[in-house]
Protein backbone atom coordinates (compact mmCIF):
# COMPACT_ATOMS: atom_id res chain seq x y z
CA UNK A 1 0.00 0.00 0.00
CA UNK A 2 0.99 3.33 -1.07
CA UNK A 3 1.38 5.84 1.95
CA UNK A 4 0.24 8.40 -0.51
CA UNK A 5 -3.61 8.63 -0.75
CA UNK A 6 -4.54 8.37 -4.06
CA UNK A 7 -7.87 9.08 -6.31
CA UNK A 8 -8.59 6.55 -9.33
CA UNK A 9 -10.76 8.25 -11.59
CA UNK A 10 -12.76 7.04 -14.23
CA UNK A 11 -13.76 9.37 -17.18
CA UNK A 12 -17.18 7.58 -18.19
CA UNK A 13 -17.40 9.34 -21.81
CA UNK A 14 -13.42 8.41 -22.70
CA UNK A 15 -12.49 5.42 -20.50
CA UNK A 16 -9.77 7.28 -19.73
CA UNK A 17 -8.33 5.83 -16.07
CA UNK A 18 -6.21 8.29 -14.15
CA UNK A 19 -4.67 8.00 -10.58
CA UNK A 20 -3.01 11.04 -9.02
CA UNK A 21 -2.56 11.79 -5.08
CA UNK A 22 -4.79 13.76 -3.21
CA UNK A 23 -4.55 17.30 -3.33
CA UNK A 24 -4.87 19.09 0.39
CA UNK A 25 -8.75 19.54 -0.04
CA UNK A 26 -9.46 16.14 -0.90
CA UNK A 27 -7.36 15.07 2.40
CA UNK A 28 -9.04 17.62 4.37
CA UNK A 29 -12.59 16.27 3.06
CA UNK A 30 -11.57 13.08 3.51
CA UNK A 31 -10.44 13.45 7.60
CA UNK A 32 -13.91 15.34 7.67
CA UNK A 33 -15.55 12.61 6.82
CA UNK A 34 -13.90 10.02 8.75
CA UNK A 35 -14.16 12.70 11.70
CA UNK A 36 -18.14 12.80 10.94
CA UNK A 37 -18.72 9.00 10.72
CA UNK A 38 -16.86 8.76 14.31
CA UNK A 39 -19.12 11.38 15.85
CA UNK A 40 -22.33 9.40 14.34
CA UNK A 41 -20.78 6.31 15.74
CA UNK A 42 -20.20 7.85 19.44
CA UNK A 43 -23.65 9.41 19.57
CA UNK A 44 -25.42 6.17 17.98
CA UNK A 45 -23.36 4.41 21.14
CA UNK A 46 -24.30 6.91 23.69
CA UNK A 47 -28.35 6.79 22.58
CA UNK A 48 -27.78 2.51 22.74
CA UNK A 49 -26.55 3.47 26.50
CA UNK A 50 -29.15 5.66 27.69
CA UNK A 51 -31.81 2.93 26.29
CA UNK A 52 -30.15 -0.04 27.42
CA UNK A 53 -29.69 1.65 30.93
CA UNK A 54 -33.25 2.89 30.77
CA UNK A 55 -34.57 -0.27 30.24
CA UNK A 56 -32.45 -2.19 32.86
CA UNK A 57 -33.86 0.35 35.64
CA UNK A 58 -37.15 0.19 34.35
CA UNK A 59 -37.17 -3.37 35.11
CA UNK A 60 -35.25 -3.38 38.17
CA UNK A 61 -38.73 -0.99 39.67
CA UNK A 62 -41.18 -3.55 38.02
CA UNK A 63 -39.17 -6.09 40.02
CA UNK A 64 -39.42 -4.26 42.97
CA UNK A 65 -43.20 -3.72 41.95
CA UNK A 66 -43.61 -7.44 42.51
CA UNK A 67 -43.21 -8.77 39.08
CA UNK A 68 -41.41 -11.88 38.00
CA UNK A 69 -38.56 -12.14 35.62
CA UNK A 70 -40.72 -13.90 33.26
CA UNK A 71 -43.42 -11.10 33.13
CA UNK A 72 -40.91 -8.38 32.77
CA UNK A 73 -39.36 -10.51 29.91
CA UNK A 74 -43.50 -10.61 28.82
CA UNK A 75 -43.98 -6.88 28.89
CA UNK A 76 -40.79 -6.13 27.04
CA UNK A 77 -42.73 -7.87 24.20
CA UNK B 1 -42.14 -1.66 -20.42
CA UNK B 2 -38.42 -2.80 -21.72
CA UNK B 3 -34.97 -2.11 -19.38
CA UNK B 4 -31.51 -1.47 -21.17
CA UNK B 5 -29.05 -2.05 -18.83
CA UNK B 6 -25.57 -0.49 -20.58
CA UNK B 7 -22.30 -1.41 -18.96
CA UNK B 8 -20.50 1.92 -19.06
CA UNK B 9 -17.12 1.85 -16.93
CA UNK B 10 -15.82 -1.07 -14.32
CA UNK B 11 -12.40 -0.22 -12.91
CA UNK B 12 -10.08 -2.34 -10.55
CA UNK B 13 -7.83 -0.95 -7.82
CA UNK B 14 -4.29 -1.81 -8.25
CA UNK B 15 -1.26 -2.87 -6.52
CA UNK B 16 -0.94 0.46 -4.70
CA UNK B 17 -4.86 0.52 -3.18
CA UNK B 18 -6.80 3.96 -3.39
CA UNK B 19 -8.20 6.14 -1.40
CA UNK B 20 -10.96 7.07 -3.19
CA UNK B 21 -12.25 5.86 -6.50
CA UNK B 22 -14.48 8.50 -8.71
CA UNK B 23 -16.46 8.20 -11.66
CA UNK B 24 -16.50 11.27 -13.38
CA UNK B 25 -18.19 12.77 -16.93
CA UNK B 26 -21.04 10.43 -16.13
CA UNK B 27 -23.21 10.26 -19.34
CA UNK B 28 -26.80 11.78 -18.84
CA UNK B 29 -28.86 9.73 -21.19
CA UNK B 30 -30.03 7.46 -18.95
CA UNK B 31 -32.97 7.06 -16.25
CA UNK B 32 -31.22 5.42 -13.77
CA UNK B 33 -27.70 3.98 -12.69
CA UNK B 34 -26.64 1.05 -10.93
CA UNK B 35 -23.14 0.32 -9.13
CA UNK B 36 -21.51 -3.18 -8.07
CA UNK B 37 -18.85 -2.83 -5.42
CA UNK B 38 -16.82 -5.59 -4.68
CA UNK B 39 -14.39 -3.77 -1.69
CA UNK B 40 -11.85 -4.57 0.65
CA UNK B 41 -10.16 -2.18 2.46
CA UNK B 42 -6.50 -2.20 4.63
CA UNK B 43 -8.40 -0.99 7.91
CA UNK B 44 -6.52 -2.51 10.97
CA UNK B 45 -7.95 -4.32 13.93
CA UNK B 46 -11.32 -4.79 12.51
CA UNK B 47 -13.32 -6.84 10.19
CA UNK B 48 -15.08 -4.27 8.19
CA UNK B 49 -15.39 -1.46 7.25
CA UNK B 50 -17.52 1.66 5.96
CA UNK B 51 -17.59 2.67 2.51
CA UNK B 52 -18.92 6.34 1.96
CA UNK B 53 -20.43 7.60 -0.88
CA UNK B 54 -20.43 11.65 -2.37
CA UNK B 55 -21.87 13.00 -5.71
CA UNK B 56 -20.36 15.43 -7.61
CA UNK B 57 -17.51 16.05 -5.36
CA UNK B 58 -20.62 17.30 -2.70
CA UNK B 59 -19.41 17.01 0.88
CA UNK B 60 -22.05 19.57 2.20
CA UNK B 61 -24.59 18.48 4.89
CA UNK B 62 -26.95 17.07 2.32
CA UNK B 63 -27.41 13.27 2.71
CA UNK B 64 -29.60 11.63 5.27
CA UNK B 65 -30.07 7.85 5.19
CA UNK B 66 -32.21 4.70 7.61
CA UNK B 67 -30.22 1.86 7.81
CA UNK B 68 -30.79 -1.39 8.63
CA UNK B 69 -28.23 -4.11 9.61
CA UNK B 70 -28.00 -7.60 10.58
CA UNK B 71 -25.45 -10.37 11.66
CA UNK B 72 -28.15 -13.12 12.24
CA UNK B 73 -28.57 -12.62 15.53
CA UNK B 74 -29.45 -9.28 16.28
CA UNK B 75 -30.40 -6.40 13.78
CA UNK B 76 -29.94 -2.58 14.46
CA UNK B 77 -31.75 0.41 12.59
CA UNK B 78 -30.72 3.89 12.78
CA UNK B 79 -31.01 6.65 11.28
CA UNK B 80 -28.79 9.38 9.90
CA UNK B 81 -29.50 12.90 8.62
CA UNK B 82 -27.92 16.14 7.58
CA UNK B 83 -24.74 14.53 7.08
CA UNK B 84 -21.61 15.06 4.28
CA UNK B 85 -21.96 11.69 2.81
CA UNK B 86 -23.81 8.62 2.05
CA UNK B 87 -22.19 5.51 4.32
CA UNK B 88 -23.45 2.66 1.51
CA UNK B 89 -22.11 -0.15 3.37
CA UNK B 90 -19.44 -2.47 4.82
CA UNK B 91 -16.69 -3.24 3.31
CA UNK B 92 -14.60 -6.19 4.19
CA UNK B 93 -11.36 -5.34 6.31
CA UNK B 94 -8.01 -6.34 6.63
CA UNK B 95 -7.90 -6.19 10.28
CA UNK B 96 -9.47 -9.34 11.56
CA UNK B 97 -11.74 -11.04 8.16
CA UNK B 98 -10.33 -13.84 6.22
CA UNK B 99 -7.98 -13.31 3.74
CA UNK B 100 -8.94 -12.87 0.17
CA UNK B 101 -12.56 -12.29 1.08
CA UNK B 102 -14.34 -9.45 -0.34
CA UNK B 103 -18.00 -7.58 0.46
CA UNK B 104 -20.66 -7.41 -2.28
CA UNK B 105 -23.23 -4.74 -2.86
CA UNK B 106 -25.29 -3.05 -5.16
CA UNK B 107 -26.17 1.02 -5.59
CA UNK B 108 -29.13 2.10 -7.44
CA UNK B 109 -29.87 5.09 -8.21
CA UNK B 110 -32.99 6.56 -9.59
CA UNK B 111 -33.76 9.39 -11.79
CA UNK B 112 -29.99 10.65 -11.39
CA UNK B 113 -30.42 13.12 -13.83
CA UNK B 114 -33.85 14.78 -12.08
CA UNK B 115 -33.83 18.45 -10.84
CA UNK B 116 -35.53 16.55 -7.84
CA UNK B 117 -33.34 15.51 -4.74
CA UNK B 118 -32.11 11.98 -5.53
CA UNK B 119 -32.53 8.62 -3.97
CA UNK B 120 -29.78 5.86 -3.63
CA UNK B 121 -30.33 2.78 -2.31
CA UNK B 122 -28.20 0.25 -1.36
CA UNK B 123 -27.95 -3.49 0.16
CA UNK B 124 -24.52 -5.50 0.80
CA UNK B 125 -23.25 -8.22 2.67
CA UNK B 126 -19.74 -9.36 3.75
CA UNK B 127 -18.76 -13.00 4.73
CA UNK B 128 -16.10 -12.66 7.39
CA UNK B 129 -16.21 -15.71 8.65
CA UNK B 130 -14.92 -14.57 12.21
CA UNK B 131 -17.30 -15.32 14.67
CA UNK B 132 -16.67 -12.60 16.93
CA UNK B 133 -18.19 -10.36 14.35
CA UNK B 134 -21.20 -12.19 13.76
CA UNK B 135 -19.61 -14.06 10.57
CA UNK B 136 -21.91 -12.67 8.05
CA UNK B 137 -23.65 -8.80 8.23
CA UNK B 138 -26.13 -7.87 5.60
CA UNK B 139 -26.96 -4.18 5.23
CA UNK B 140 -30.31 -2.46 3.67
CA UNK B 141 -29.58 0.99 3.39
CA UNK B 142 -32.28 4.13 1.62
CA UNK B 143 -30.41 7.51 1.10
CA UNK B 144 -31.59 10.66 0.15
CA UNK B 145 -29.39 13.04 -1.45
CA UNK B 146 -30.58 16.48 -1.10
CA UNK B 147 -29.16 18.32 -4.46
CA UNK B 148 -31.26 19.31 -7.25
CA UNK B 149 -27.99 19.14 -9.45
CA UNK B 150 -27.94 15.98 -12.17
CA UNK B 151 -25.32 13.67 -10.70
CA UNK B 152 -22.44 13.85 -12.95
CA UNK B 153 -19.70 12.16 -10.86
CA UNK B 154 -19.96 9.50 -7.75
CA UNK B 155 -16.84 8.67 -5.17
CA UNK B 156 -16.42 6.04 -2.89
CA UNK B 157 -13.73 6.32 -0.10
CA UNK B 158 -13.17 3.64 2.47
CA UNK B 159 -13.57 5.26 6.21
CA UNK B 160 -11.15 3.21 8.09
CA UNK B 161 -8.47 2.31 5.51
CA UNK B 162 -7.91 2.65 1.82
CA UNK B 163 -9.36 0.39 -0.91
CA UNK B 164 -7.35 -2.44 -1.18
CA UNK B 165 -6.25 -4.00 -4.15
CA UNK B 166 -8.66 -5.83 -6.73
CA UNK B 167 -11.52 -3.81 -5.17
CA UNK B 168 -13.94 -3.74 -8.03
CA UNK B 169 -16.59 -0.99 -8.82
CA UNK B 170 -19.01 -1.55 -12.04
CA UNK B 171 -20.94 1.31 -13.49
CA UNK B 172 -24.22 0.79 -15.61
CA UNK B 173 -26.91 3.12 -17.22
CA UNK B 174 -30.41 1.86 -16.75
CA UNK B 175 -32.50 2.61 -19.68
CA UNK B 176 -36.31 2.56 -19.41
CA UNK B 177 -38.68 3.04 -22.48
CA UNK B 178 -42.42 3.23 -23.14
CA UNK B 179 -43.26 4.26 -19.72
Amino acid sequence: MSDTPTVLEIDCTTGVQTERPMTADEIAAQKAQADAFAAQQAAQAEADAAKAAAAASAADKLAKLGLTPEEIAALKG
Amino acid sequence: MSVFLQPLQTVTVGSGGASTVTFTSIPQTYTDLVVMVSARTNRATYALDELVMTFNGNSSSVYSQTNLDGNGSSAVSGRITSTTQFTTTFATADGAATSNTFSNSTQYIPNYTSSNYKQIISDATIESNVSSFGYAINTLRAGLFSSTAPITSISWTGIGGQLDQYSKFSLYGVLRQGI
